[in-house]
């Protein structure tokens, strides 16, 4: 669906990623994970196709990116982000529809239709959030809101979800919450989605793939079980950790080792 | 506001502000220093002056001469920056932002003045050099303002002050090149004066207007995605370079033909979108057009005070739309 051929992309002149391969498929989930400044939420930008790339390609249904509109971009590719600040009033639901644009006939002045406001009303209740609807999105909890952000990628109806770092600023609960979601619509409708997060032990528990990336480039891929090992961590992240196996998932558990003697 | 606008809800609203423009047109086309008897002004706008009703020669010639060229320049350039304002609003996602505010204005006063002291006899150069004036400085106040993290609206506010007073001392050289006997006028024109109307810049400044509003009114939908964040828009699949282009080059013509006719009336586009979101909600494809009807009812009946409240002297009509807009303003930077 979506695949990323050695890209390389560069800022000014400093290289943020550099010779990236990846491919996400149906109805796999596929962890982002590394640490600060290592090219993580640059290379989702460029999967989208807002950052343009230097070299290598990024394929879009097996066509390079550049080929499509953004509209049909849109229609294709969802993007959760960390929200930006809201500065005029619009309704829970209003912000839903916004998903619904690159649907929209005419792009300026188009209503939405029948099948919009369905829609809408399908991700609202799929997310909880169909009593909040008329609500103004800037009363919401912070919890409510992200929730609200993934309602709205979710009404695009893209078959590629990505997402970056959905989770932070979430208590234990919504985390999980939020990326059953993610999970539901991968399994339900053969979606893909891209997680970058900084959570390790979340990825391991939700995502079939992890990528790790370090300085631009990729580390390892792999499952969950592959990629975290406690070498592969100690080279990328610079710390000792512990890597067992959960008790009740049996996924991998990272746990950072702090020396206090040291 | 929790309802959803629909084409349905809009369509009213606008049709009920549109009847209200009409209503002010007439009315406030009676009041004034010479006052005009009622029942044959009506009959004389009904017939659009192809009859006299038996208005004398005097009351028909400062009906149709003077005052109803007056008032439609009036909606005419209420409508441009209100619409103006609600369309930077939306898209610099800053509910301060305004034509006078931004330092547009003053770009497009910068480019009248200039036609006007070197191509004194050509009336097209006005609206034209305006139009350049107020493009230069949107830009300018755009990219003075785009920092890292994108432009704040403190940014954006320091940065069309600084293009402000910057074109402020423009306007004091120019005005040196001006013979004495000019001067008073402009300064009346610089605060926004709607007593020099003329039969060119008139029809421009109303088909502007009209095709300005429509344009952005057309783009409202990529306008509301914006409000929300340029990067969320463009996700969304919006173009955002698009619509950025589109609504600086109409915001700009809309300012140009405005100050062109009738120098820089402040805070129009600033306090009619107000009013308008907190009446009808945020949604564009309804917020765009009922500003332009909204703007236009504004500056008529500002223009009817000012030049009334003191008759048979006038004020500028700036002065009236400021001391309305300037305290909505300090509310307003309160509260973002």
């Amino acid at each position: 669906m979506l695949e990323a051929r050695d890209l390389t992309i560069k800022y000014d002149e400093r290289i943020a990623v550099t010779g990236v391969s990846l491919k996400l498929t149906a109805g796999n989930i596929t962890a982002l994970i590394g640490p600060n400044g290592a090219g993580k939420s640059t290379l989702l930008r460029a999967l989208n196709g807002q950052l343009r790339h230097t070299s290598g390609a990024v394929l879009l249904d097996g066509e390079p990116i550049e080929k499509f509109s953004r509209r049909s971009i849109g229609r294709r590719v969802a993007v959760v982000a960390q929200e930006a600040e809201l500065r005029f009033p619009v309704t829970v639901l209003e912000f839903v529809l916004g998903g619904r644009f690159a649907w929209a006939g005419n792009a300026g002045w188009g209503w939405e239709t029948d099948r919009d406001l369905r829609v809408a009303e399908d991700v609202l209740c799929e997310t909880e959030l169909v009593e909040l609807s008329g609500r103004l999105m800037n009363e919401l909890s912070g919890g409510e809101r992200q929730r609200a952000v993934l309602a709205r990628a979710l009404a695009t109806e893209a078959a590629l979800l990505l997402l970056d770092e959905p989770t932070a600023n979430l208590d234990l609960s919504h985390q999980a919450t939020l990326l059953a979601l993610v999970r539901h619509r991968c399994d339900q409708q053969q979606a893909a989605a891209l997680v970058v997060t900084h959570d390790i032990n979340l990825a391991a528990q939700f995502a079939d793939q992890l990528l790790l990336m370090k300085r631009g480039k990729v580390i390892e891929a792999g499952t969950p079980g592959a990629v975290l090992t406690p070498e592969l961590l100690r080279e990328v992240f610079e710390v000792t950790v512990l890597v067992d196996a959960h008790p009740v998932t049996n996924a991998p558990r990272v746990t950072p080792v702090h020396d206090r003697r040291s | 506001m929790t309802t959803r606008v629909t084409l349905r809800r809009t369509l009213i609203a606008c049709s009920a502000l549109a009847v209200a423009v009409v209503f002010a047109v007439v009315l406030m086309s009676l009041i004034g220093s010479e006052s005009l008897p009622a029942r044959e002004s009506l009959c004389a706008i009904a017939s659009f002056g192809t009859s006299q009703c038996g208005l004398g020669r005097d009351q028909y010639d400062i009906l149709f001469q003077i005052r109803l060229p007056r008032i439609l320049l009036a909606a005419a350039v209420g409508g441009s920056l209100a619409t103006a304002g609600a369309s930077y609003q939306a898209l610099l996602r800053n509910p301060l932002a305004e034509p006078y505010l931004l330092g547009v204005s003053n770009g497009a006063a910068v480019g009248t003045m200039i036609a006007l002291v070197f191509f004194g006899a050509n009336e097209w150069s006005r609206p034209v050099l305006a139009f350049a004036g107020a493009l230069i400085a949107t830009l300018a106040v755009y990219q003075l303002a785009r920092g890292r993290a994108g432009a704040t609206p403190e940014r954006l506010i320091l940065a069309g002050v600084i293009v402000t007073t910057f074109l402020s001392s423009v306007i004091v050289f120019v005005t040196t090149l001006m013979d004495a006997t000019r001067i008073r006028s402009f300064t009346f024109w610089l605060l926004g004066d709607l007593s020099g109307t003329t039969r060119t810049l008139l029809p421009v400044a109303i088909a502007i207007a009209v095709l300005g509003t429509i344009a952005l009114t057309l783009n409202a939908r990529s306008l509301n995605l914006l409000m929300l964040g340029e990067r969320d828009a463009f996700d969304l699949g919006v173009e955002v370079g698009r619509v950025r282009v589109l609504v600086f080059v109409v915001a700009s013509l809309l300012v140009g033909s405005s100050v062109a006719a009738s120098g820089s009336v402040g805070y129009v586009g600033l306090v009619v979108p107000h009013l308008v979101r907190l009446s009808l909600g945020s949604d564009n494809r309804l917020s765009i057009p009922a500003a332009a009807l909204g703007g236009a009812l504004f500056v008529i009946v500002a223009d009817t005070v000012a030049r009334t409240i003191i008759a048979p002297r006038e004020l500028p009509v700036g002065a009236i739309t400021a001391l309305i807009g300037a305290p909505l303003f300090i509310y307003l930077l309160k509260r973002v």
